[in-house]
């Protein structure tokens, strides 16, 4: 499928997006007044541990519930300046770990010196890796070895171990790619017993509901990867999708929007709330840009601070000092038992 | 009254039951849940019988809440059909060995 953006979709508009989440209540909770009764507004960071870096929106795969609106058609892509001011922000501070994002980020020409570049900077590099990217060309298909050599931790996309389910949530001939880049992966030792090289999965639903306890769904899909495919992997983070771009889209379109933010909304946790991903971290655009998250980032909700809203301005301090920026959208990251980029936080 | 006998939004007033009676209420929802947890079967297992059993008592409330269920529990679309299936050929099957009786009948008054 196209990207909104492709299309003319008038929700690729980040204000069209916020102002429909405002508007369309009709007896939802809101979510800043859930904070307030929590306790944890004006939401403050608690530390800065992570730098997540999205370096563009260019991807060989068109999701249907991709939040980035990435596709083929999208063209923006971090520039070699933009990643020189993103290592400088490394070498003079502290991340526990550097997480690397699109679209597909190995679709960026700079991407294999930037990771070279980290791992000179002994941080702990970790890349989201939509794995059919290392089936789409020759090209790619040394990715396996290429994080094996930089110790690169992998967290890779993988919603469901039947094909009818994946497919139909990102693209047909996904499954099938997907199981052969994880065997890939695996063969040079990736999520094997004994191996230090980490993979990790990402598992969100195909569709207007919620993702289950993660332990037991991490078990099922290790049995089922294993005895279909010989699959090992580590772990499986269960992400709960977002109402923006595409999947918000899809919400309104298939005629799921209230029920979906019902149940989220419904299902505020306070304690997930106290654990939010962007309490520990910043999120970098393609253009260098800073947000809370990559879901703010998508939104066009940057940094709520008046001197700082740049990589090349970054201050560890005054970022440490700021409000989150939040809005209904944020019910996707305190449902349940809470989700993140790691998946649950409770 | 409304004007069908089910409406999608009143299961999600199931806890409202307690209005009319709070204790028993209660005690039944105290006992759902601790039904579906994780025991001797795991939460997951119990829902695909949930599913099932939604089926044999075709309570539109429970085929929606539990398709919901066994979903986010990462059943599959094949797992949920077999399920309902389990109670498809119970209750044909209760049927049909009600027809030994029908046999035995048939037996007893016929030359
Ligand atoms: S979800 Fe990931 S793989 Fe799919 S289009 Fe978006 S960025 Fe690409
Ligand atoms: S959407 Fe972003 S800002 Fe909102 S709670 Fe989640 S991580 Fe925080």
């Amino acid at each position: 499928m196209p990207s909104l953006k492709h299309t003319g979709n008038k929700l690729f508009d980040p204000q069209v997006q916020l102002k429909y989440l405002e508007t369309h209540i009709n007896g939802l909770n809101v979510f800043d007044q859930d904070l307030t009764a929590s306790g944890l507004s004006p939401l403050k960071p608690r530390s800065l541990d992570v730098l997540q870096i999205n370096v563009g929106k260019v991807c060989n795969q068109s999701c249907h519930h991709c939040h980035v609106d990435a596709a083929p058609d999208r063209k923006e892509s971090m520039t070699t300046e933009t990643f020189q001011q993103c290592l400088d922000v490394v070498r003079k501070n502290k991340f526990s770990m550097v997480d690397i994002t699109g679209g597909a980020p190995e679709l960026n020409p700079n991407f294999r010196w930037f990771v070279s570049e980290l791992k000179k900077l002994k941080v702990n590099i970790l890349v989201r890796c939509n794995l059919t990217i290392i089936n789409s060309h020759k090209r790619f298909s040394d990715l396996p070895e290429f994080y094996a050599e930089n110790n690169v931790e992998v967290i890779a996309s993988m919603p469901y171990f039947t094909k009818n389910r994946t497919d139909s949530q990102r693209g047909d001939g996904v499954f099938e790619s997907s199981i052969h880049a994880l065997q890939m992966l695996n063969a040079v030792g990736y999520g094997m017993e004994g191996s230090d090289l980490r993979l990790n999965l990402v598992y969100n639903p195909s569709g207007a509901f919620l993702p289950g306890d993660q332990l037991a769904l991490e078990q099922q899909f290790k049995k089922e990867l294993f005895d279909r495919f010989s699959i090992n992997f580590n772990n499986l983070y269960c992400i709960t999708n977002l109402p923006i771009s595409r999947f918000l889209n899809y919400l309104i379109t298939s005629g799921n929007y209230q029920n979906y933010m019902e149940k989220l909304s419904s299902s505020f946790n306070p304690v997930a709330a106290q654990n939010v991903m962007c309490r520990e971290m910043i999120s970098v655009g393609w253009d260098g840009s800073l947000y809370d998250c990559d879901f703010n980032q998508m939104l066009e909700l940057g940094v709520d601070l008046e001197s700082i809203s740049h990589i090349s301005e970054y201050d560890h301090t005054a970022l440490i000092g700021r409000n989150i920026r939040t809005n209904q959208h944020c019910y996707g990251c305190t449902a349940g038992t809470g989700s993140s980029c790691g998946g649950s936080v409770v | 009254m409304e004007k069908t006998y089910y409406d999608p939004a009143d299961l999600k007033k199931f806890g409202d039951v307690s209005e009319f009676g709070p204790e028993l209420a209660k005690k039944f929802f105290d006992y759902y849940g601790e039904v579906f947890k994780d025991g001797a079967l795991t939460a997951r297992e119990k829902s695909l019988i949930a599913l099932a059993v939604a089926h044999t008592v075709q309570c539109p409330y429970c085929i929606d809440a539990y398709t919901t269920d066994t979903l986010e529990r990462g059943c599959s679309e094949e797992q949920m059909m077999e399920a309902v299936h389990v109670a498809v050929a119970i209750r044909g099957g209760s049927s049909l060995v009600h027809s030994v009786q029908m046999m035995n009948k048939v037996k007893e008054v016929s030359m």
